[in-house]
Protein backbone atom coordinates (compact mmCIF):
# COMPACT_ATOMS: atom_id res chain seq x y z
CA UNK A 1 0.00 0.00 0.00
CA UNK A 2 2.77 2.64 1.15
CA UNK A 3 5.75 2.56 2.11
CA UNK A 4 7.88 3.85 5.09
CA UNK A 5 9.60 6.58 2.86
CA UNK A 6 6.67 7.46 0.70
CA UNK A 7 5.39 8.49 4.54
CA UNK A 8 7.57 10.18 5.51
CA UNK A 9 7.96 12.33 2.41
CA UNK A 10 4.65 13.07 2.29
CA UNK A 11 4.76 14.27 5.83
CA UNK A 12 7.84 16.11 5.39
CA UNK A 13 6.56 18.13 2.38
CA UNK A 14 3.88 18.73 4.12
CA UNK A 15 4.64 19.98 7.34
CA UNK A 16 7.85 21.94 6.26
CA UNK A 17 9.17 21.46 3.00
CA UNK A 18 6.18 22.27 0.71
CA UNK A 19 4.56 23.99 3.21
CA UNK A 20 1.24 25.57 1.90
CA UNK A 21 1.69 29.12 3.72
CA UNK A 22 5.51 29.22 3.93
CA UNK A 23 6.72 27.64 0.41
CA UNK A 24 4.16 27.60 -1.81
CA UNK A 25 2.66 30.72 -0.57
CA UNK A 26 -0.88 29.73 -1.49
CA UNK A 27 -3.58 30.72 0.18
CA UNK A 28 -3.04 33.84 1.76
CA UNK A 29 -6.48 35.34 1.05
CA UNK A 30 -7.96 33.05 4.05
CA UNK A 31 -4.57 33.12 6.11
CA UNK A 32 -4.77 37.00 6.05
CA UNK A 33 -8.58 37.36 7.04
CA UNK A 34 -8.69 34.69 9.56
CA UNK A 35 -5.38 34.25 11.57
CA UNK A 36 -5.92 37.43 13.99
CA UNK A 37 -5.60 35.00 16.57
CA UNK A 38 -4.39 31.58 16.98
CA UNK A 39 -7.73 29.75 17.92
CA UNK A 40 -8.90 31.07 14.41
CA UNK A 41 -6.19 29.80 12.45
CA UNK A 42 -6.39 25.92 14.28
CA UNK A 43 -10.06 26.37 13.58
CA UNK A 44 -9.57 26.89 9.63
CA UNK A 45 -6.69 24.32 8.98
CA UNK A 46 -8.86 22.09 10.94
CA UNK A 47 -11.59 22.37 8.63
CA UNK A 48 -9.46 22.41 5.57
CA UNK A 49 -7.88 19.43 6.05
CA UNK A 50 -11.16 17.51 6.67
CA UNK A 51 -11.56 19.02 3.12
CA UNK A 52 -8.51 18.50 1.73
CA UNK A 53 -8.29 15.10 2.62
CA UNK A 54 -12.09 14.30 1.29
CA UNK A 55 -10.93 16.10 -2.72
CA UNK A 56 -7.19 14.80 -2.19
CA UNK A 57 -9.09 11.16 -2.20
CA UNK A 58 -12.33 11.59 -3.92
CA UNK A 59 -9.90 13.00 -6.84
CA UNK A 60 -7.53 10.19 -6.46
CA UNK A 61 -10.37 7.60 -7.15
CA UNK A 62 -12.08 9.18 -9.83
CA UNK A 63 -8.44 9.91 -11.57
CA UNK A 64 -8.78 7.12 -14.21
CA UNK A 65 -11.57 8.28 -15.38
CA UNK A 66 -11.26 12.13 -15.95
CA UNK A 67 -9.64 13.32 -19.44
CA UNK A 68 -6.85 15.37 -18.83
CA UNK A 69 -8.41 18.32 -20.80
CA UNK A 70 -11.15 18.59 -18.50
CA UNK A 71 -9.62 17.59 -15.55
CA UNK A 72 -9.70 21.37 -13.98
CA UNK A 73 -13.86 21.98 -14.72
CA UNK A 74 -14.12 18.52 -12.80
CA UNK A 75 -11.71 19.05 -10.25
CA UNK A 76 -13.80 21.98 -9.51
CA UNK A 77 -16.84 20.29 -9.89
CA UNK A 78 -15.64 17.74 -7.14
CA UNK A 79 -14.37 19.77 -4.65
CA UNK A 80 -17.08 22.24 -4.45
CA UNK A 81 -19.36 19.57 -4.17
CA UNK A 82 -17.69 17.92 -1.35
CA UNK A 83 -17.53 21.10 0.45
CA UNK A 84 -21.00 21.87 -0.10
CA UNK A 85 -22.19 18.69 1.10
CA UNK A 86 -19.15 18.69 4.25
CA UNK A 87 -21.45 22.08 4.84
CA UNK A 88 -24.83 21.20 4.64
CA UNK A 89 -24.01 17.85 6.51
CA UNK A 90 -22.19 19.78 9.34
CA UNK A 91 -24.66 22.34 9.38
CA UNK A 92 -27.60 19.43 9.72
CA UNK A 93 -26.11 16.92 11.88
CA UNK A 94 -23.18 18.45 14.13
CA UNK A 95 -24.79 21.84 14.69
CA UNK A 96 -22.82 22.72 18.24
CA UNK A 97 -19.50 22.17 15.74
CA UNK A 98 -21.07 23.92 13.16
CA UNK A 99 -21.19 27.15 14.77
CA UNK A 100 -17.53 26.97 15.74
CA UNK A 101 -16.20 25.66 12.65
CA UNK A 102 -19.12 26.46 10.14
CA UNK A 103 -18.39 30.08 8.66
CA UNK A 104 -14.75 28.69 8.18
CA UNK A 105 -16.17 25.87 5.67
CA UNK A 106 -16.93 28.28 2.99
CA UNK A 107 -14.07 30.24 3.06
CA UNK A 108 -12.28 26.97 2.30
CA UNK A 109 -13.79 27.40 -1.51
CA UNK A 110 -11.63 30.31 -1.75
CA UNK A 111 -8.86 28.55 -0.87
CA UNK A 112 -6.68 27.90 -4.23
CA UNK A 113 -4.92 25.61 -2.10
CA UNK A 114 -7.36 22.47 -2.37
CA UNK A 115 -7.15 22.92 -6.08
CA UNK A 116 -3.59 22.90 -6.16
CA UNK A 117 -3.33 19.70 -4.51
CA UNK A 118 -5.65 17.90 -6.11
CA UNK A 119 -4.15 19.05 -9.51
CA UNK A 120 -0.69 18.86 -7.95
CA UNK A 121 -0.74 15.52 -6.12
CA UNK A 122 -3.89 13.57 -5.89
CA UNK A 123 -4.81 13.36 -9.57
CA UNK A 124 -1.47 11.28 -10.27
CA UNK A 125 -1.43 9.37 -7.31
CA UNK A 126 -3.50 6.24 -5.63
CA UNK A 127 -6.17 7.47 -2.62
CA UNK A 128 -4.08 6.49 0.72
CA UNK A 129 -0.83 8.47 -0.71
CA UNK A 130 -3.32 11.53 -1.85
CA UNK A 131 -5.48 11.37 1.68
CA UNK A 132 -1.79 11.65 3.40
CA UNK A 133 -0.91 14.05 1.65
CA UNK A 134 -4.56 16.45 2.18
CA UNK A 135 -4.31 15.86 5.64
CA UNK A 136 -0.35 16.61 6.06
CA UNK A 137 -0.82 19.86 3.98
CA UNK A 138 -2.92 20.61 6.36
CA UNK A 139 -1.13 20.15 8.78
CA UNK A 140 1.34 22.37 7.72
CA UNK A 141 -0.85 25.18 6.95
CA UNK A 142 -1.96 24.63 11.03
CA UNK A 143 0.85 25.03 12.41
CA UNK A 144 1.63 27.90 10.42
CA UNK A 145 -1.76 29.41 10.65
CA UNK A 146 -1.46 28.46 14.44
CA UNK A 147 1.68 30.22 15.10
CA UNK A 148 0.85 33.48 13.23
CA UNK A 149 -2.17 33.57 14.88
CA UNK A 150 -0.62 33.71 18.12
CA UNK A 151 2.18 35.90 16.73
CA UNK A 152 -0.59 38.33 15.53
CA UNK A 153 -2.45 38.67 18.61
CA UNK A 154 0.13 38.34 21.14
CA UNK A 155 1.01 41.92 19.08
CA UNK A 156 -2.35 43.30 18.47
CA UNK A 157 -4.03 42.29 21.24
CA UNK A 158 -1.14 40.54 23.99
CA UNK A 159 -3.02 37.80 24.65
CA UNK A 160 -2.52 33.87 23.76
CA UNK A 161 -5.79 31.77 22.42
CA UNK A 162 -8.16 34.50 22.43
CA UNK A 163 -11.48 33.59 21.10
CA UNK A 164 -11.18 29.83 22.48
CA UNK A 165 -13.76 30.94 25.12
CA UNK A 166 -15.99 30.23 21.28
CA UNK A 167 -15.04 26.58 21.11
CA UNK A 168 -14.84 25.78 24.75
CA UNK A 169 -16.98 28.72 26.63
CA UNK A 170 -15.46 27.34 29.85
CA UNK A 171 -12.27 29.00 29.22
CA UNK A 172 -10.89 32.47 28.70
CA UNK A 173 -7.56 34.01 26.64
CA UNK A 174 -4.31 34.32 28.51
CA UNK A 175 -3.74 37.79 29.13
CA UNK A 176 0.77 37.49 28.59
CA UNK A 177 1.14 40.90 28.36
CA UNK A 178 -0.60 43.51 31.58
CA UNK A 179 -4.07 44.27 30.51
CA UNK A 180 -3.27 47.80 30.13
CA UNK A 181 -1.32 46.66 27.46
CA UNK A 182 -2.50 49.18 24.45
CA UNK A 183 -2.72 46.68 21.58
CA UNK A 184 -0.63 47.26 18.28
CA UNK A 185 -3.27 47.47 15.74
CA UNK A 186 -0.79 46.50 12.96
CA UNK A 187 -0.67 42.96 14.03
CA UNK A 188 -4.43 42.61 13.74
CA UNK A 189 -4.38 44.20 10.18
CA UNK A 190 -3.43 42.87 6.94
CA UNK A 191 -0.13 44.95 6.72
CA UNK A 192 0.88 43.12 10.03
CA UNK A 193 -0.36 39.74 8.42
CA UNK A 194 2.23 40.22 5.73
CA UNK A 195 4.87 41.69 7.57
CA UNK A 196 4.73 38.65 9.97
CA UNK A 197 4.42 35.99 7.51
CA UNK A 198 7.37 37.62 5.54
CA UNK A 199 9.33 37.04 8.42
CA UNK A 200 7.99 33.44 8.81
CA UNK A 201 9.21 32.88 5.30
CA UNK A 202 12.76 34.27 6.12
CA UNK A 203 13.21 32.35 8.88
CA UNK A 204 12.49 28.74 7.27
CA UNK A 205 14.64 30.20 4.31
CA UNK A 206 17.17 30.61 7.11
CA UNK A 207 16.78 27.41 8.36
CA UNK A 208 17.01 25.88 5.30
CA UNK A 209 20.30 27.25 4.23
CA UNK A 210 21.44 26.31 7.11
CA UNK A 211 20.97 22.85 7.54
CA UNK A 212 22.09 22.83 3.32
CA UNK A 213 25.46 24.88 4.86
CA UNK A 214 25.82 21.90 7.20
CA UNK A 215 25.16 19.20 4.77
CA UNK A 216 28.02 20.88 2.48
CA UNK A 217 30.44 20.73 5.15
CA UNK A 218 29.87 17.69 7.19
CA UNK A 219 31.23 14.10 5.21
CA UNK A 220 29.30 12.23 3.97
CA UNK A 221 27.25 10.22 6.51
CA UNK A 222 27.97 6.31 6.16
CA UNK A 223 23.79 5.62 6.44
CA UNK A 224 21.92 8.06 3.62
CA UNK A 225 20.38 10.41 6.04
CA UNK A 226 17.22 11.56 4.86
CA UNK A 227 16.90 14.65 7.82
CA UNK A 228 18.68 17.15 5.77
CA UNK A 229 17.44 19.45 3.33
CA UNK B 1 -5.88 0.03 -37.74
CA UNK B 2 -9.02 -0.12 -36.53
CA UNK B 3 -8.90 1.95 -33.37
CA UNK B 4 -7.67 5.05 -35.97
CA UNK B 5 -11.63 5.94 -35.77
CA UNK B 6 -11.74 6.55 -32.16
CA UNK B 7 -8.98 9.19 -32.29
CA UNK B 8 -10.29 11.49 -34.03
CA UNK B 9 -10.77 14.78 -32.71
CA UNK B 10 -14.74 14.88 -32.90
CA UNK B 11 -15.09 11.67 -31.44
CA UNK B 12 -12.81 12.47 -28.72
CA UNK B 13 -14.47 16.27 -28.05
CA UNK B 14 -17.90 13.98 -27.80
CA UNK B 15 -16.30 10.97 -25.50
CA UNK B 16 -15.20 14.16 -23.47
CA UNK B 17 -18.33 16.03 -23.24
CA UNK B 18 -19.96 12.93 -22.39
CA UNK B 19 -17.82 12.15 -19.85
CA UNK B 20 -18.06 15.66 -18.18
CA UNK B 21 -21.67 15.55 -18.26
CA UNK B 22 -21.62 12.66 -16.70
CA UNK B 23 -19.90 14.19 -13.96
CA UNK B 24 -22.18 17.00 -13.87
CA UNK B 25 -24.97 15.19 -13.33
CA UNK B 26 -23.78 12.24 -10.55
CA UNK B 27 -22.27 15.68 -8.39
CA UNK B 28 -25.24 17.89 -9.00
CA UNK B 29 -27.52 14.83 -8.17
CA UNK B 30 -25.36 14.80 -4.91
CA UNK B 31 -25.60 18.04 -4.17
CA UNK B 32 -29.37 18.15 -4.62
CA UNK B 33 -29.99 14.88 -2.20
CA UNK B 34 -27.26 16.39 0.61
CA UNK B 35 -29.53 19.52 0.55
CA UNK B 36 -33.09 18.07 0.53
CA UNK B 37 -32.47 15.38 3.21
CA UNK B 38 -30.80 18.37 5.33
CA UNK B 39 -32.95 21.25 4.66
CA UNK B 40 -35.15 19.86 7.55
CA UNK B 41 -32.63 19.90 10.12
CA UNK B 42 -31.33 22.69 9.24
CA UNK B 43 -34.48 24.61 8.94
CA UNK B 44 -35.78 23.27 12.32
CA UNK B 45 -32.32 24.07 13.92
CA UNK B 46 -32.45 27.68 12.53
CA UNK B 47 -36.15 28.34 13.73
CA UNK B 48 -34.89 27.04 17.51
CA UNK B 49 -31.79 29.55 17.46
CA UNK B 50 -34.64 32.43 16.88
CA UNK B 51 -36.41 32.02 19.28
CA UNK B 52 -33.22 31.96 21.84
CA UNK B 53 -32.51 35.68 19.79
CA UNK B 54 -35.71 36.75 20.44
CA UNK B 55 -35.05 36.78 24.29
CA UNK B 56 -32.31 38.76 23.51
CA UNK B 57 -33.70 41.46 21.68
CA UNK B 58 -37.20 41.86 23.97
CA UNK B 59 -36.73 40.44 27.74
CA UNK B 60 -39.75 38.22 28.58
CA UNK B 61 -40.70 40.46 31.34
CA UNK B 62 -42.06 43.15 28.95
CA UNK B 63 -44.53 41.22 27.27
CA UNK B 64 -47.13 38.55 28.87
CA UNK B 65 -48.78 37.18 25.45
CA UNK B 66 -47.29 33.78 23.54
CA UNK B 67 -45.28 35.59 21.39
CA UNK B 68 -44.51 32.89 18.94
CA UNK B 69 -48.01 32.20 18.25
CA UNK B 70 -49.31 36.15 18.03
CA UNK B 71 -47.45 36.34 14.57
CA UNK B 72 -47.74 38.78 11.56
CA UNK B 73 -47.34 37.48 7.69
CA UNK B 74 -45.23 39.97 5.91
CA UNK B 75 -44.89 39.85 2.09
CA UNK B 76 -41.25 40.50 0.89
CA UNK B 77 -40.92 44.08 2.25
CA UNK B 78 -38.16 45.74 0.32
CA UNK B 79 -37.54 48.53 2.92
CA UNK B 80 -36.36 45.68 5.17
CA UNK B 81 -34.31 43.76 2.61
CA UNK B 82 -36.70 41.14 2.49
CA UNK B 83 -36.79 39.54 -0.97
CA UNK B 84 -38.77 36.87 0.93
CA UNK B 85 -41.96 36.54 2.75
CA UNK B 86 -41.16 36.49 6.62
CA UNK B 87 -42.97 36.86 10.04
CA UNK B 88 -43.33 39.44 12.47
CA UNK B 89 -43.99 38.65 16.02
CA UNK B 90 -46.32 41.19 18.26
CA UNK B 91 -45.77 41.35 21.66
CA UNK B 92 -48.46 42.42 23.92
CA UNK B 93 -49.05 43.04 27.65
CA UNK B 94 -52.70 43.26 28.86
CA UNK B 95 -53.50 42.89 25.46
CA UNK B 96 -51.79 46.38 24.36
CA UNK B 97 -49.04 45.86 21.79
CA UNK B 98 -46.06 47.04 23.43
CA UNK B 99 -43.35 45.95 20.71
CA UNK B 100 -42.93 44.17 17.25
CA UNK B 101 -40.15 41.44 16.92
CA UNK B 102 -39.18 40.99 13.12
CA UNK B 103 -36.18 40.47 10.91
CA UNK B 104 -34.26 42.41 8.37
CA UNK B 105 -31.33 42.42 6.25
CA UNK B 106 -28.41 44.92 5.52
CA UNK B 107 -27.65 43.49 1.84
CA UNK B 108 -24.25 45.67 1.28
CA UNK B 109 -22.10 43.77 4.07
CA UNK B 110 -18.90 43.15 3.23
CA UNK B 111 -19.50 39.61 2.15
CA UNK B 112 -23.11 38.98 1.30
CA UNK B 113 -26.53 39.57 3.43
CA UNK B 114 -26.54 40.03 7.12
CA UNK B 115 -29.45 39.12 8.57
CA UNK B 116 -30.84 40.76 11.72
CA UNK B 117 -33.47 40.34 14.20
CA UNK B 118 -34.73 44.01 15.26
CA UNK B 119 -37.42 44.64 18.18
CA UNK B 120 -39.10 47.99 18.18
CA UNK B 121 -41.52 49.10 21.24
CA UNK B 122 -44.81 50.85 20.45
CA UNK B 123 -43.14 54.19 21.22
CA UNK B 124 -40.65 53.74 18.40
CA UNK B 125 -37.71 53.18 20.35
CA UNK B 126 -35.79 50.24 19.39
CA UNK B 127 -35.75 47.45 21.92
CA UNK B 128 -32.81 45.30 20.56
CA UNK B 129 -30.69 44.20 17.67
CA UNK B 130 -28.91 41.00 16.94
CA UNK B 131 -27.07 39.56 13.86
CA UNK B 132 -28.86 36.00 13.10
CA UNK B 133 -26.68 35.07 10.20
CA UNK B 134 -23.86 37.01 8.60
CA UNK B 135 -20.53 36.17 6.37
CA UNK B 136 -18.49 39.12 7.81
CA UNK B 137 -14.51 38.64 7.96
CA UNK B 138 -13.77 36.56 10.96
CA UNK B 139 -12.07 38.39 13.49
CA UNK B 140 -12.71 42.01 11.85
CA UNK B 141 -16.40 42.63 11.12
CA UNK B 142 -17.79 39.89 12.77
CA UNK B 143 -17.96 41.79 15.92
CA UNK B 144 -21.39 42.81 14.98
CA UNK B 145 -22.09 39.20 16.65
CA UNK B 146 -22.31 39.43 20.61
CA UNK B 147 -20.78 36.40 20.34
CA UNK B 148 -17.82 38.26 18.63
CA UNK B 149 -17.15 40.96 20.40
CA UNK B 150 -14.56 41.04 22.34
CA UNK B 151 -16.18 43.81 24.70
CA UNK B 152 -18.89 41.68 26.42
CA UNK B 153 -19.95 44.47 29.21
CA UNK B 154 -21.41 46.51 26.29
CA UNK B 155 -21.38 44.93 23.08
CA UNK B 156 -21.45 46.70 20.00
CA UNK B 157 -24.84 45.68 18.70
CA UNK B 158 -26.17 47.06 22.09
CA UNK B 159 -25.56 50.58 21.27
CA UNK B 160 -29.33 50.24 19.26
CA UNK B 161 -30.88 50.09 22.20
CA UNK B 162 -33.15 52.55 23.73
CA UNK B 163 -32.70 54.64 20.21
CA UNK B 164 -36.20 56.38 18.83
CA UNK B 165 -36.32 58.48 15.80
CA UNK B 166 -38.36 60.84 17.94
CA UNK B 167 -34.88 61.59 19.72
CA UNK B 168 -32.40 60.81 17.04
CA UNK B 169 -32.52 62.32 13.41
CA UNK B 170 -32.41 60.19 10.62
CA UNK B 171 -29.08 61.78 9.93
CA UNK B 172 -27.13 61.11 12.70
CA UNK B 173 -27.84 56.94 12.45
CA UNK B 174 -24.66 56.67 10.88
CA UNK B 175 -21.14 55.01 11.99
CA UNK B 176 -18.86 58.24 13.45
CA UNK B 177 -16.79 58.18 10.28
CA UNK B 178 -19.66 58.90 8.06
CA UNK B 179 -21.19 61.58 10.74
CA UNK B 180 -23.25 59.89 12.76
CA UNK B 181 -23.16 59.11 16.34
CA UNK B 182 -22.22 54.72 15.88
CA UNK B 183 -19.63 53.87 17.60
CA UNK B 184 -17.59 51.31 15.47
CA UNK B 185 -13.76 49.64 15.40
CA UNK B 186 -11.25 50.75 13.64
CA UNK B 187 -10.25 47.78 10.96
CA UNK B 188 -13.77 47.54 9.46
CA UNK B 189 -16.07 49.94 8.82
CA UNK B 190 -18.56 48.16 5.76
CA UNK B 191 -19.86 45.78 7.97
CA UNK B 192 -20.90 47.98 10.99
CA UNK B 193 -21.81 50.84 8.41
CA UNK B 194 -23.93 48.09 6.62
CA UNK B 195 -25.76 47.22 9.99
CA UNK B 196 -26.94 50.64 11.11
CA UNK B 197 -28.41 51.72 7.86
CA UNK B 198 -30.49 48.66 8.07
CA UNK B 199 -31.41 49.30 11.98
CA UNK B 200 -32.01 53.18 10.64
CA UNK B 201 -34.45 51.29 7.77
CA UNK B 202 -35.70 48.81 10.13
CA UNK B 203 -37.00 51.47 12.32
CA UNK B 204 -38.36 53.95 9.83
CA UNK B 205 -40.57 51.01 8.33
CA UNK B 206 -41.89 50.57 11.62
CA UNK B 207 -42.66 54.10 12.08
CA UNK B 208 -44.37 53.86 9.03
CA UNK B 209 -46.33 50.44 9.22
CA UNK B 210 -46.93 50.17 13.23
CA UNK B 211 -50.58 50.70 12.53
CA UNK B 212 -51.51 47.83 10.18
CA UNK B 213 -49.30 45.96 12.08
CA UNK B 214 -50.52 45.67 15.46
CA UNK B 215 -53.88 45.69 13.96
CA UNK B 216 -53.73 42.34 12.22
CA UNK B 217 -51.46 40.38 15.18
CA UNK B 218 -54.19 38.16 16.68
CA UNK B 219 -54.44 39.16 20.27
CA UNK B 220 -54.96 35.86 22.04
Amino acid sequence: MITRDEFDTIARNGIWKQNTSIAQILGLCPLLAVTTNAVNGIMLSLATILVMALSNVAVASLRNFIPHEIRIPVFILIVAALVTVVDLLFNANLHELYLVLGIFIPLIVTNCIVLARVEAFAAKNPPLQSTLDGVFMGVGMLWTLALLGALRELLGNGTILGGIDMVFPALQPIHVLPESYPGFLLGLLPPGAFILLGCLIAWKNWMDARAAERARLKPPAPVASAGCH
Amino acid sequence: MSTVREFTAPGMAARTAAILFVFVIVFTGLLSGAYQWTKPAIEASAAEEKMKLIDEVLPRSEYDNALLRDTVALPPVPELGLADPSTAYIARRAGQPVAAVFEAVATDGYAGKIRLIVAVRADGRVAGVRVTQHKETPGLGDYVEVKKDKNKARPWIAQFAGLSLADVPAREWKVRKDGGRIDYYAGATVTPRAVTKAVLKAAQWFEASRNTLFAQGDAR
